[in-house]
């Protein structure tokens, strides 16, 4: 089957007078469905490497390939489409926007369609909200919710398209370790019954040893890529 | 649709800064219209005191009160062929003197056909005692000279003039021109009178017209002229008022840079305030795009506020300046009630001054609008 996300010789420099190499000629790619960890230290470029997956950020050099799209070429709002539709994004923290309710922050990436919301797309919503456990705050605006239902509203809403590629950044980076294990659990249940493919960044161990493959960063370049 | 949404929903969360904002508007605007139709009805009174009453337009000859024979076939071509022409008038007009008793007094008597004349000079309206000539021989005088000579009505009065004709009129009315030269040397009568006194034909001195447009007046001279191939001399009141008129450009001047500091100082704050609200948002103006917000997308989002602020800004500054503008006109009166400075509602100019403030608010959206365009989410996500 074809690799979801192919990344080739990345290379990523910041900085233009005094140049800081952060990633240093990475290949990967990743299976369709399959539920992956990055692991590494802070500064090993874990999340460079995520965003750059992500199309947040560009690569200074090489190729990543999103479904065999090379998305190095594609027009910014080629790519805001791109990560609209196929792409599902989880950061440490929420980014939830206060102005909106819970419902209407899942309904977010439908909305920025400009379709309007159907009774279907509602139902949607209304199940994802259920699948994470947040149907009782689901009229309350962002700010009026605990931090683990304020990052569970971000797992629905990054669920809301059905992207076929979810990127988390230590998702849990903000929990504590109950709530940790609950969303890892719903992250995993979602992996199964989607068939959706994770890539997730996390610092603890116990977690990695969890998923299917594990790839550890340790200076910009692949130390480990353990496949269970 | 979701620019729109979006853009609604910041304004009504960030509710103290909306209010501030609005209010900056409003004040501006409001402004706005109060000083424009304020200057727009001293001008307008200041018009008509000065020659609202008077010849705007004068056909005349090269020669002071020289004659002019086919005066009835002028104003026939003029009716005819020129446009905005408001009222016309043939007169004729002879400087003389009167004496009485051992009194002599330098005068300007005049010959109207009334009933046109009055459209110009509204004798009837300004006819204080008395009635109006309606017999040959008979005149009215201002009120100026019935006091300086003690006039009373049936008074004879003997005019002659240089070349030594003269004859007598009988003094049926008094009339108030509320212009003191006028009231103190005119003495009015029909045209037959007047050209019976001094032994003229069937001729006139002059065609006066008032014009539709006042400020028209230069250029439908311009075209009388032409009619005539210059056979006669135009005059207008512009040339013949200068300081007038420069004092009138000098109020425009005045109020149009009132007007454009204060729409600059209303595009200042929505710029600013709106500036501001781009640094707060730009986590979440982050967030929607690593979703998918493309950047004509998140641009739209700050235009659409000033879009709404200016049409919320706008109705408000509106309603605000015609309020103002009404208790002026209700508190501000001359001791007689009547209001210091006559203001009319013009719609045009209040109509303009909505449709600046929603420009102004809009344009003034465009920085906020394009950095927030320009915003690159992983600035968002990399820093928090």
């Amino acid at each position: 089957m074809d690799k979801i996300l192919t990344l080739k010789n990345i290379n990523k420099v910041y900085g233009t007078k005094i140049k800081t190499q952060v990633l240093f000629d990475l290949n990967l790619s990743f299976e369709p469905g399959s539920f992956n960890s990055i692991i590494g230290q802070s500064g090993s470029g874990k999340s460079t490497l995520l965003n750059i997956m992500g199309t947040l950020d560009r690569p200074t050099e090489g190729i990543v390939e999103i479904m065999g799209k090379n998305t190095v070429e594609m027009s910014k709002r080629d790519l805001a489409e791109l990560r609209n539709k196929s792409l599902g994004f989880v950061f440490q923290f929420h980014y939830l926007l206060p102005e909106f309710t819970a419902m209407e922050n899942i309904l977010l990436p439908v909305m920025m369609q400009n379709k309007g919301v159907s009774q279907e797309v509602k139902k949607r919503a209304e199940e994802l909200m259920e699948i994470v456990g947040i149907e009782k705050v689901k009229n309350n605006k962002a700010n009026d919710m605990s931090g683990g239902q304020q990052q569970r509203t971000a797992i629905a809403r990054a669920l809301m398209n059905r992207p076929k590629l979810i990127l988390a950044d230590e998702p849990t980076g903000n929990l504590d370790s109950e709530a940790t294990d609950n969303i890892y659990q719903l992250l995993k249940e979602i992996n199964e019954k989607y068939r959706s493919t994770f890539i997730v960044i996390t610092h603890d161990k116990k977690i990695a040893e969890r998923t299917d493959r594990v790839i550890e960063l340790r200076d910009g370049k692949i130390h480990l890529d353990l496949l269970r | 649709m979701f620019s729109l949404k979006t853009a609604w929903r910041f304004l009504r969360s960030g509710k103290g800064q909306t209010i501030l904002i609005l209010a900056g508007i409003a004040i501006g605007i409001s402004v706005q219209v109060f000083i424009g139709l304020l200057i727009q009805g001293l001008q307008t009174t200041l018009i008509d005191t000065t020659i609202g009453s008077n010849s705007q337009v004068t056909v005349g000859t090269e020669e002071n009160y020289g004659e002019i024979e086919d005066w009835e076939n002028i104003v026939h071509r003029i009716n005819q062929n020129v446009d905005g022409i408001r009222f016309i008038s043939p007169t004729l007009t002879l400087p003389s003197f009167i004496s009485i008793d051992d009194e002599t007094e330098s005068t300007l008597f005049r010959g109207f056909d009334l009933e046109r004349g009055s459209e110009i000079y509204k004798f009837d309206q300004n006819l204080v005692e008395g009635s109006l000539p309606e017999e040959k021989g008979e005149v009215i005088v201002g009120i100026g000279m019935r006091d300086n000579l003690g006039l009373i009505l049936g008074d004879s009065l003997n005019l002659f003039n240089f070349q030594g004709q003269s004859g007598d009129v009988t003094v049926v009315g008094f009339v108030d021109f509320k212009i003191t030269m006028l009231n103190d040397s005119w003495i009015i009568s029909n045209l037959p009178t007047a050209q019976e006194v001094f032994d003229r034909n069937d001729t006139v001195t002059a065609i006066e017209i008032q014009v539709e447009r006042v400020f028209d007046a230069d250029l439908i001279g311009e075209e009388i002229d032409l009619l005539f191939g210059g056979n006669y001399v135009v005059t207008n009141w512009k040339e013949e008022n200068q300081e007038l008129l420069s004092g009138l450009r000098g109020q425009d001047i005045s109020s149009i840079m009132i007007q454009v500091f204060v729409v600059i100082a209303v595009v200042l704050g929505i710029a600013s305030v709106l500036a501001i609200s781009v640094i707060q948002r730009s986590k979440q103006i982050g967030i929607l795009k690593a979703m998918g917000v493309n950047d004509g997308m998140a641009r739209n989002i700050f235009l659409y506020q000033g879009l709404i602020l200016g049409l919320l800004g706008g109705i408000l500054g509106v309603s605000l300046g015609l309020t103002i503008t009404y208790l002026f006109t209700l508190f501000a009166t001359n001791p007689d009630g009547s209001p210091v400075v006559a203001i009319s509602m013009n719609y045009q100019f209040v109509i303009l001054s909505f449709v600046i403030a929603v420009v102004a608010s809009t344009s003034a959206a465009l920085i906020p609008a394009r950095r927030s365009s320009r915003l690159e989410p992983i600035e968002v996500i990399r820093n928090g």
